[in-house]
């Protein structure tokens, strides 16, 4: 049997819970498992329910699944939020402490769910609080693990004659995590290297920490029997990394030889942009050390602006945003259409409209991002579908806006931004740097920023580059790049840009438009970080000998649509799977293929797909039990 | 090779109405620029939205006609990304004070190496004359229904309040001041603003070019009229931050202030307030980037054969499991 297990470890905002599951990830992926976390949490500093579900496996797992096998609580909400969620034979292991709590006394709990789960204990006689809970959980044969989180904290002070460490609640995520790996009879040394290389400047809490880990692990190690789920010995593979949703996309960034990046703070984009100025300096083979310029802007019209400017300059430049700040970019990514301006835009979505869902996920921008801006020009929108792929794609992007001499629009997601996971190590020389027409030189005088040429893209100069004169302006303009509103000029002009489509579909490789994962009798079409659960539903479905297609949409502007038509010829059954309401990408689907979409999986909850609950939609459909649109609900 | 002016003359028709004050203004960058013997492709002008904006098709250097209210952020980002480069910003007071207030603001905290013109008429002119941030409460000029409801900003006292290091004022009509200022003002360490008074013959029919010049107030004991224009340099006005005390500064920054609230029958132009002590941004960049202004972003070689060269082995280390 597999291993497959699902640990999850909540708590209120600030306590730790993010460090905890990073450290639990890392020991694991240490270890040689294969690593997928997800971070869910409020728009909150401090207080607010957030919780982290790691699931691991000895096979590549591309998602999170509903069940969880160990689930740590330090806090009343999370265990409200999510006993339910531990599966019979699995454990929890939370703060005794919490024992007398009643529902009515945890105030930052909304009444909504607060209301709902009344009924729902009501309706097994069950009281409303952390008891009734704990009951219906031990019910179901989940097995109870109860520790006094500030016992072993006391009994911490008293055997290092530390009295100060009786008040350290911060330890709690540690402790939590160390009881979770002596039931699970995981070696303890990866999880003591890994604080001390957290704490390696703080040598004196490094060793406090590590006394609470050692302590709570063979604390559970001898009072808890270990976990009935099967955890399969497993060699590490040699280059593994364990990685963060933004550092895709920014590692990519610089490898790419993004030098600017202009940005305004976002969640869930903002990481990106700060990891790049925290590895601001940047060492280059046999060269001088380069560097990314980070400039944090007032807003992000003033971020789009930077960046074309430098842009102009020949420097490769970026920003990164999220729906409402991509939103604020639309009238200048004009500018940069018309003016023929290579820039990347990576949009890390969240659920809108509005501020709407500020800290969940969603893939409602799709259409908006296609059409963004007034008047017609090209932009190229690529959607990126984990992490992995954003690190190769970002490489991709920049050369498709040197190339073609456009704006691209790299899109990825708050559930890849909020992901850690195990993956191969990135390659940075499968990444290739193509600059297209820029010049070094002018050869041919007098230069003409528009020059008319047979595929309508113009060699490119930048702002210093002498002979290289130009004009730009968000008029119409003329070869020079003068305003001209003659007709004539008009015609050519629009059809110099929009010819760029047809290069675009011609040039970029058929493999970089979408990935075909095979087509059946029935055939999902999907874009973005909807891939991972659904490349896991796809396993759970072989399992069952149940055949299924997937297409994974990467170029959704322009639109490839014959390459589409090509596939699907002999597919019976269309089945969109997406994260909005009204699936986005069915719409451009049946606007390009001239074909209805037959069933829709959608979810806009806010909270990532699991491959669970498209598991069971599919099954629906193979049975001809499902709706039109099947509407996902799982998480907290 | 000594350029000439009219190597920074384009031939592109200029459709400004006869007698606009924005002919002085962009004189005057020419001549500024000719007199630095800037080579052409050394300098970039960026233009907003309105009819300053084309200022830079008139002009033959690098010229990037922006958007409206937006000139400084594609400036800046031009003079981040390619600090060798002499950027001048340009744009109207509707387009600076009013849309792009906040990007004024915000770039003054900056301080990056560059200069800002706002050509200051009072009006929106290409949308037929509609008030402008600048324009007076309870002024109404010629295409207004009604008199101006709003109060007006004070551009040279926002300037000096926002951070700008260098501020000062124009007047269209004086090209060979004004180009004296622009000189100053580009070869200043830092953001300088110039904020050019600039009748627009067409819309506003209260500060026109007889108003600055006085024709309507008469000195009693000369008989004769003034212009309302004076320079402030010729009153021994010392706009210079001397040194780094916290009196000092406070004492150059107040009397810019209150000098900038000069208006009526007298009107102060000239230099406001300079402070070269306060380090450009391109020096707090050299704070985390030591070689910056050596290998700016511009000009990095990024690439060998086609592929990356920037070694990221550390950073992919540390993930390493």
């Amino acid at each position: 049997m597999d291993t497959d297990l699902t640990w999850l470890i909540g708590g209120p905002q600030g306590s730790g819970v993010e460090s905890g599951a990073n450290v639990f990830s890392k020991v694991c992926a240490r270890v040689g498992y294969q690593v997928f976390g997800k971070r869910e949490f409020y728009s909150n500093i401090k207080g607010e329910h957030s919780y982290f579900a790691v699931r691991i496996s000895d096979k590549k797992i591309h998602s999170n699944v509903n069940d969880v096998h160990l689930m740590v609580a330090f806090d009343s909400e999370t265990l409200f939020r999510h006993a339910d969620e531990v599966i019979k034979g699995g454990a929890i292991i939370y703060d005794s402490d919490l024992e007398s709590i009643k529902l009515e006394d945890v105030h930052n709990m909304d009444q909504n769910f607060k209301s709902r789960l009344e009924r729902q204990l009501k309706s097994k006689n069950k009281e409303s609080s952390i008891k009734g809970i704990l009951e219906t959980a031990k019910e179901r044969g989940v097995a109870m693990r109860p520790v006094s989180f500030r016992e072993i904290l006391a009994k911490l002070a008293d055997d290092t004659n530390n009295p100060k460490l009786k008040g350290m609640i911060r330890m709690f995520n540690v402790i939590g995590v160390s009881l979770s790996l002596g039931i699970l009879g995981l070696d303890p040394k990866p999880l003591l290297d890994s604080i001390e290389s957290i704490f390696i400047k703080k040598p004196k809490i490094a060793e406090i920490n590590k006394q609470a880990a050692n302590y709570a692990y063979n604390y559970a190690a001898a009072k808890f029997e270990k976990t009935k789920f099967l955890l399969n010995a497993v060699t590490k593979e040699p280059n593994t990394i364990l990685v963060q949703g933004h550092q895709g996309t920014a590692i990519g960034k610089i490898v790419s030889g993004c030098r600017f990046q202009s940005y305004y703070p976002i969640t869930p984009a903002s990481d990106e942009s700060v990891f790049l100025e925290a590895n601001e300096i940047l060492s280059v083979h046999e060269d001088r050390p380069g560097s990314t310029v980070v400039v944090q802007t007032e807003d992000e019209i003033s971020a789009i602006g930077m960046m074309i400017g430098s842009a102009l300059t020949g420097t490769r430049s970026s920003t990164c945003t999220s729906g409402p700040g991509f939103s604020l970019m639309a009238e200048a990514l004009g500018w940069a259409g018309i003016n023929e301006v290579p820039v990347v835009i990576t949009t890390y979505q969240r659920s809108g409209p509005s501020t709407g869902l500020p800290t969940r996920h969603g893939q409602d921008d799709l259409l908006f991002t296609i059409n963004a801006g007034h008047g017609e020009f090209p932009k190229i929108v690529y959607a990126s579908g984990d992490i992995e792929e954003s690190f190769y794609d970002t490489g991709k992007c920049f050369n498709f806006s040197d190339i073609f001499q456009v704006p691209v629009i790299h899109m990825v997601d708050k559930f890849i931004a909020s992901s850690v996971i195990t993956c191969k190590r990135f390659d940075p020389q499968k990444i290739t740097i193509n600059r297209g027409k820029l010049l070094d030189k002018i050869e041919k005088t007098p230069y003409k920023r528009f020059e008319q040429t047979p595929d309508g893209i113009s060699p490119r100069s930048k702002l210093g580059l002498e002979n290289g004169i130009f004009w730009n302006t968000g008029d119409e303009s003329d070869e020079y790049g003068h305003i001209s509103e003659d007709p004539e000029i008009r015609i050519w002009k629009m059809d110099k840009r929009l010819s760029r489509y047809d290069q675009i579909l011609n040039g970029i490789p058929k493999d970089d438009q979408l990935v075909s994962h095979g087509t059946a009798s029935h055939c999902i079409i999907s874009w973005g970080s909807a891939k991972g659960p659904i490349l896991d539903a796809i396993e759970m479905l072989k399992k069952e000998n149940i055949d299924i297609g997937f297409i994974q949409l990467k170029l959704l502007n322009p639109f490839p649509t014959e390459y589409v038509k090509s596939l699907i010829k002999n597919v019976k059954t269309i089945i969109d799977i997406e994260a909005n309401h009204t699936g986005q990408l069915g719409s451009l689907f049946k606007q390009n293929i001239g074909r209805d979409v037959d069933y829709f999986i959608l979810k806009y909850t806010g909270r990532s797909m699991t491959c669970t609950e498209i598991y069971d939609s599919l099954k629906k459909i193979f049975e001809n039990k499902a709706s039109k649109r099947e509407i996902l609900k799982h998480g907290a | 090779m000594a350029l000439k002016l009219s190597d920074y003359k384009t031939e592109v028709h200029n459709d400004w109405c006869p007698g606009c004050g924005d002919f002085g203004i962009v004189n005057a960058v020419q001549m500024a620029l000719a007199e630095m013997n800037i080579p052409r492709h050394k300098a970039a002008i960026f233009s907003g939205i309105g009819c300053s904006g084309k200022t830079s098709h008139f002009i033959n250097t690098f010229g990037v006609h922006t958007l409206h209210g937006r000139v400084l952020t594609f400036a800046q980002g031009a003079a981040i990304a390619n600090p060798e480069m002499t950027i001048v910003a340009a744009g109207g007071d509707g387009d600076g004070l009013g849309i792009g207030a906040g990007h004024f603001v915000a770039a003054g905290r900056r301080n990056v190496d560059m200069t800002y013109i706002i050509f200051n008429n009072g009006v929106y002119g290409l949308t037929k004359g509609q008030a402008s941030p600048t324009l007076k409460l309870g002024e109404k000029t010629k295409s207004l229904p009604s008199p101006n409801t709003n109060y007006n900003v004070n551009p040279i006292g926002l300037a000096v309040a926002s951070g700008f290091t260098f501020v000062a004022r124009g007047y269209s009509y004086d090209v060979r001041h004004l180009k004296d200022l622009i000189i100053a003002a580009v070869k200043h360490k830092g953001l300088a603003f110039l904020d050019v008074l600039q009748p627009c013959p067409t819309y506003n029919d209260i500060n026109t070019r007889d108003w600055y010049a006085g024709t309507d107030i008469t000195d009693e004991a000369a008989m004769q009229t003034h212009s309302r224009i004076y320079k402030l340099e010729d009153t021994g006005f010392d706009p210079l931050v001397h040194y780094e005390e916290e009196s000092e500064l406070n004492e150059k920054l107040s009397q810019a202030l209150i000098k900038s609230l000069e208006w009526g029958n007298k009107i102060p132009t000239g230099i406001f307030y300079k402070n070269e002590i306060i380090t450009p941004y391109s020096g707090r960049i050299v704070d985390k980037i030591p070689n910056y202004l050596e290998n700016p972003p511009a000009s990095q070689k990024i690439s060998s054969h086609g592929k990356p060269i920037t070694d990221v082995s550390a950073i992919l280390d540390s993930l390493q499991v």
